[in-house]
């Protein structure tokens, strides 16, 4: 029986890089995440480094799905629009984005999510707190966490596409 | 869109790879070995790349064999065109460099 334990942590939606981090220390201690949640992390014991985890916002369609496990990723799930793989070390490096024009298109899949959401919690709010519902301070608080999240999102965008101009 | 614009370098390698038909893994395969090991081929870019590409025309879907999930593609002849126009430029790029760097350490 493979040993497992389940974590429970917390990432803002621009720290997604960070959070990529974090479960690839795990796997070079050789925990390897085999299963995800809202806020949760389940991981089984494994070689240290047998795996290298990836994760990005996207549609899981059936067939991008298929094209990851004919390169020899596993899909482990999906969090909202979050999705996670992990590949064996062993079988190659295992990279999402190997230029900036496709960096660049991902963060922008993030920038449009953020900017749907927060608009809708900006909407919702405005109305419930005309109509004096105390719970629309909620949604504007939330819409202004959300605009937050957007600008991190677009800094790390726009300094990308200025690296563009002189890269590809 | 400007047909003179140059190709990325991972689209250059791509339609290179696909001289003859190869699935998703045998692309980045085949660009990492011509490359001796420098590009390697991310598989959402890559897969992001297949599709533009299958809507350029420049490269094709071969049909699935049947009881295979792998897709297999492979260039077209306008593929081969936009290819052998990018080999053109780039052989320029490469005259200009010579010629101006060459001249200066001579």
């Amino acid at each position: 029986m493979n040993e497992r334990k389940t974590l429970y942590k917390w990432y803002w939606v621009w720290e997604f890089e960070k959070e990529e981090r974090w479960l690839n220390e795990m796997a070079m201690q050789g925990w390897a995440l085999c299963g995800v949640g809202f806020r949760r992390y389940t991981f089984e014991r494994c070689e240290p480094g047998a795996y290298t985890v990836r994760l990005e916002m996207r549609e899981p369609d059936a067939e991008y799905l298929d094209f990851m496990h004919e390169i020899g990723a596993e899909y482990l799930g999906r969090v909202v629009k979050w999705i996670y793989f992990r590949k064996r070390a062993e079988y190659g490096p295992f990279d999402l984005f190997s230029d900036l024009d496709s960096r660049i298109a991902h963060l922008d899949r993030i920038a449009k999510a953020l900017w749907l959401i927060g608009l809708a919690n900006l909407l919702i709010g405005s109305v419930n707190c005309f109509d004096g519902h105390s719970i629309g301070v909620v949604n504007l608080l939330c819409a202004t966490l959300l605009m937050y999240g957007l600008g991190r999102i677009e800094g790390k965008k726009e300094a990308l596409e200025r690296e563009r101009e002189l890269h590809e | 869109m400007n047909k003179d614009l140059a190709l990325t370098e991972a689209t250059y390698y791509i339609l290179l790879s696909l001289v003859e038909p190869r699935h998703g893994y045998g692309i980045m395969q085949q660009a990492e070995a011509l490359s001796a090991g420098r590009v390697r081929l991310a598989a959402g870019t890559l897969y992001g790349a297949l599709s533009s590409l299958c809507d350029k025309g420049w490269i094709r879907l071969l049909p699935v064999e049947a009881g295979s999930r792998k897709k297999e593609y492979v260039l077209t002849d306008e593929g081969f065109r936009v290819l052998r126009a990018e080999l053109a430029r780039l052989r320029e790029l490469v005259t200009s460099g010579d010629y101006v760097l060459g001249g200066l350490e001579q």
